[in-house]
Parts: structure tokens; C-alpha cells; sequence
């Protein structure tokens, strides 16, 4: 029996006839922060869709609370817990606001969904403006707090994020951090995959970073931060 | 201009454009979901007019006399099994393919096709089948000479498709399993993320699409009272055509399509020519591909990046 909250186990995941992951091995506490930084195409994107079931994972083991989830269907996923917000957001543009938010009970139903969208509403007040507004119409920052808020609403013990800065304006890209602050502070736990490394290793306790497939470092975010060949390689060398 | 003969095209019209809605919901709620034409649709709309005969039979052997009691159950009754067709169908045949290139489920649904039309036609036999008239009666406008009327079977097939259309938008707009629908329709592979079992979802859509089939298969056999196993080619077409019209994947689209559709083959047949009535309806299907082919109601489709 693990007692990590996450668990993975020497993962090996194909992307098409590429190699994505080799022999990964990473573990996440609960209440924990924990970033996963790497180049593009290092594998960052395949591991969290590795630990959805798509691709899965031919070699190894995912434990989630000590359970294992690497052969579950990816709906089932869901249901243990676990939510992510993939990169590119994929909020169902044809519906609104209210919709996207509705879509994220399926794991827990509709008991508190009133009240888990007032609390949404109050972290993210731009959605509340654009209630009944198409989500396709929705600014790419606004997309993004209503994907974080969507995974929000299965009330997960940990959410997975997918590069939430990604394209993002830097004054937008800050409010994102916050709010991953914030709900840190409610309990959740996050794993945080990101390219924006200053930011994401300042906010996690713990970071991984992956290269080529391969988990070639990891410690603590300062210990990271401080870390000269992460400097070069992923901090603009300075 | 004789207007009796306007009015009474545009009764007929609306008639048949109701049953081209209905079946046109099955194509285009599909192709929606996964993206592939259901070539086997019309088959199964055919197969409703046999459920519909044989139940009408039973009923009848059963004692049954009442006609609306007798209608209901087979209504019912057909919709129901014409839906288990459906659902062996996706199960069978589109979804072992799932994933592999767009034209194999194309092929399969060709294969579906040719399979229940030579599975009836073993069955039930190659001759025409029939059932006798069961509801009577027409209302009618103006004098002896010139008329307009609408039977009540007419009458009939026009409330009750609105009905069901009108219920069907509802459970689509409004209900978990429609948003659970419309997700997956969006983005298969976030809904599965989410929680959604989304092949649960397009067996669902597939059953709701046979069941709309069936409820249009025993109206027009109700109407007609003549069938046998090759009128799911024609009349699935057709359709099709109404779902192009209307903007393929769009749920009002397909209503509207089949509305315009049937509008204006009857329009063509009261004024222009009754046996070139199928090559009109072709050339509107060819017309909306080349100047519209994303439909009227239907969004383009924009390249993801």
C-alpha cells in the first residue's frame, strides 16, 4: 500500500511508434504542490494523459490513493477523484458558461452544484458576468478559469493542470497562479505541468523535471530554482 | 394559379416533410456524434414498417379493437425494438472500427444495409406488403369543385412528428443526458475525461435515432398502408438529403431540412412534373453541396490548430 495520493511507477507510454516515457517514476502528495517542467515535446503532455488512460501506459503502474487506475476506462478516472485540465483548455465551445460548469458534476452529480458554482462564481466573478454567454465567445484567459473551474466543480482531491499559462497575457498568466494559490489553500492537491518554469517552480513545494521521456531532476522548487543547469536549460540563464 | 391545388401541396408537403425530418434526425445526430454516415438508416426505418404490420397483426389476432390503443402499443412497441436494431448495429458494426480510417464504418454501414434488405426480403418475402386503412376520415376546405383537404393519417403524422421533435429538442437542450450529448459531440475526448462514458452515449444516440425512424416507419405505413423491403433506399436518401439541406450534425437543421424537402417535391409535383419529382430532390442536394455545403443551419467546418 502506497501512501502517496499519486503514485507513479516506472511508466513506460508510446506516442504513435515514438517512445513519450521512459521507466517514469514521480509521487504527489496530498497538499501538495508539485510541477512537472520540461522543453516542448519532453513527454510533460503525454504523462498526464498517460495517467487518463490515453495513451496508456504498457509498462508500469499508476496508483491513485493507493489504488490502481492504470487500466481503468478514462471515464472511470474522473470517478476516483482526479480531474484535469488538458492543454488548449477544450471547454465545449457551443455551450455556455453555465453549461461547461454543469458538465464537470458528472463524477459526484447535482447535489451541491448550485452551491460549488456560487463558490466558482466568487473565485472566478468573470464567469458570473458571462453566465449565459457561449464559451466559445469567452477571451482565452476567461476559457481558462472556466476549465479550471469545470474540473473544480467534480470536487477532486487533485487536479491536474496542462500549461495554464500557455498564451496567456503575463497580467493574466499572474491572476492563474493566484487562483492555483487559492485553491491550494482549499485543500486540493495540484500536480502542474508547465514551460513557464520561474512561476511554476515558485509556487510548487516539490518539482520534477523531465527530459526526453526521462525524469532527469527533482527536489524541492527552491532547491530547483537555485539549480544551475535548470537555469540554463529552462530559466533564460540568468 | 390554382390556389387548391398550392394549398393542398403545401398539406402534402408538410406531411411528408415531417417524416424526412424524422428520419433526417437519425443521419444527422450521428454524423454529429462520430462523424460517419449512417448508410444502414434507412434499412431501419424499413424494418419499422415490417414491426409495424406485425404488430398491427398480432394486436388484431389478440382482439384487440380499439385503433388508438392498437397505434399506441405499436408505436411503442416498434420504437422500441426498432431502437435494439440500432443499438446491435452501432455495437456490430461501427464500433469495433472506431479509430481506424473514416471509410471503414462507411463501408460496414453500405454492408448493414444490403444485409437487412436481403434479411427482410428471406423473412418477409419480396412481394409488396399491406395493411388495411385503419383511421378514415379527412378534413376539407372549399367547395366541391375545388378543395383542399387533409386526411386525419395526414393530420396525424403532423402532430405527431412535431411532437416528437419537439420532445426530442427538449431532452437534447435541457436534460443531463442531452448536455452529456451535446459534450460529446464537441469534444468526445474531454467528455471521457470528465466522467462521461461516451460510447454508453453514441449506442444512446443511435437508439434515439432508430426510434425516431420507427415512429416515422409506422406513420407512413399507417398512411400508405404499402411497403416492402427496398423503401428504406429511397425514402433514406431522401432524408439524407433533408439532413445536407438543413446543415449536417444540426439537430433543427435536420427539421427544418426535411420540412423544406417535402415542401418542395410536392410543390415540383403539383406544378412542374410528378415522375421527376426524386431528380428535383437530388438537384437540391447537389445545389446545397455546391453552394452551401455546410447547409442552412449548419456551422462550416473550421480547422482546428
Amino acid at each position: 500500500m502506497s501512501e502517496h495520493l499519486l503514485e507513479v511507477r516506472g511508466i513506460d507510454a508510446y506516442y504513435g511508434p515514438i517512445q513519450a516515457l521512459r521507466e517514469v517514476s514521480l509521487h504527489v502528495d496530498k497538499g501538495e504542490i508539485v510541477t512537472l517542467i520540461g522543453a516542448n515535446g519532453a513527454g510533460k503532455t503525454t504523462l498526464l494523459n498517460t495517467l487518463f488512460g490515453n495513451p496508456r501506459a504498457l509498462v508500469g503502474h499508476i496508483l491513485f490513493r493507493g489504488e490502481e487506475i492504470t487500466r481503468l476506462p478514462t471515464y472511470q478516472i474522473a470517478k476516483r477523484g482526479l480531474a484535469l485540465v488538458p492543454e488548449g483548455r477544450h471547454i465545449f465551445p457551443g455551450m455556455t458558461v453555465e453549461e461547461n460548469l454543469v458538465m464537470g458534476t458528472i463524477p459526484v452529480g447535482m447535489e451541491h452544484a448550485d452551491e460549488d458554482r456560487q463558490a466558482m462564481f466568487e473565485l472566478f466573478p468573470r464567469l458570473e458576468e458571462r453566465r449565459d454567454q457561449r464559451a466559445g465567445t469567452l477571451s482565452g484567459g476567461e476559457q481558462q478559469m472556466l476549465a479550471i473551474a469545470r474540473a473544480l466543480m467534480a470536487r477532486p482531491e487533485m487536479i491536474l493542470l496542462d500549461e495554464p499559462s500557455l498564451g496567456l497575457a503575463p497580467l493574466v498568466v499572474k491572476r492563474i497562479f493566484e487562483v492555483l494559490r487559492e485553491i491550494a489553500g482549499l485543500g486540493k492537491t495540484i500536480f502542474l505541468v508547465e514551460q513557464n518554469a520561474n512561476h511554476a517552480l515558485k509556487l510548487a513545494d516539490r518539482g520534477y523535471v523531465l527530459v526526453n521521456g526521462v525524469i532527469e531532476l527533482q527536489g524541492s522548487g527552491k532547491e530547483l530554482l537555485g539549480n544551475p543547469q535548470v537555469r540554463q536549460a529552462y530559466l533564460g540563464g540568468h | 394559379m390554382d390556389w387548391h391545388i398550392l394549398g393542398q401541396q403545401l398539406v402534402n408537403g408538410l406531411t411528408l416533410g415531417s417524416i424526412y425530418g424524422l428520419i433526417a434526425i437519425g443521419y444527422t445526430m450521428v454524423y454529429g456524434i462520430i462523424g460517419m454516415i449512417n448508410f444502414a438508416h434507412g434499412d431501419v426505418y424499413m424494418i419499422s414498417a415490417y414491426l409495424t404490420a406485425i404488430s398491427l397483426a398480432v394486436l388484431s389476432a389478440f382482439g384487440v379493437e380499439s385503433v388508438p390503443f392498437a397505434i399506441v402499443v405499436t408505436l411503442g412497441l416498434t420504437m422500441f425494438i426498432t431502437g435494439v436494431y440500432g443499438w446491435s448495429i452501432e455495437r456490430v458494426a461501427y464500433r469495433p472500427l472506431r479509430g481506424s480510417t473514416r471509410l471503414a464504418p462507411l463501408i460496414s454501414a453500405i454492408g448493414i444495409s444490403l444485409l437487412l434488405q436481403n434479411y427482410v426480403q428471406v423473412a418477409q418475402g419480396a412481394r409488396n406488403q399491406g395493411i388495411p386503412s385503419l383511421i378514415d376520415g379527412v378534413f376539407r376546405v372549399g367547395n366541391d369543385k375545388d378543395f383542399v383537404q387533409m386526411t386525419h393519417v395526414q393530420l396525424l403524422i403532423v402532430i405527431a412528428s412535431f411532437g416528437a421533435m419537439a420532445g426530442l429538442t427538449w431532452l437534447i437542450q435541457r436534460t443531463s443526458l442531452g448536455r452529456q450529448c451535446r459534450a460529446t459531440q464537441q469534444d468526445r475526448h474531454m467528455a471521457e475525461i470528465l466522467g462521461i462514458n461516451t460510447d454508453r452515449i453514441i449506442s444512446t444516440v443511435f437508439v434515439i435515432g432508430a426510434a425516431m425512424a420507427a415512429i416515422a416507419g409506422t406513420l407512413v405505413t399507417l398512411n400508405y398502408g404499402s411497403f416492402d423491403f427496398f423503401v428504406g433506399f429511397v425514402t433514406g436518401i431522401k432524408a439524407f438529403t433533408a439532413a445536407v439541406l438543413g446543415g449536417i450534425g444540426s439537430l433543427p437543421g435536420a427539421m427544418l431540412g426535411g420540412i423544406l424537402l417535402g415542401l418542395f417535391e410536392s410543390l415540383f409535383s403539383g406544378f412542374v412534373n410528378t415522375d421527376y419529382k426524386d431528380v428535383f430532390s437530388f438537384s437540391v442536394l447537389v445545389l446545397v453541396l455546391i453552394f452551401r455545403p455546410s447547409g442552412l443551419l449548419g456551422r462550416p467546418e473550421v480547422e482546428k490548430v
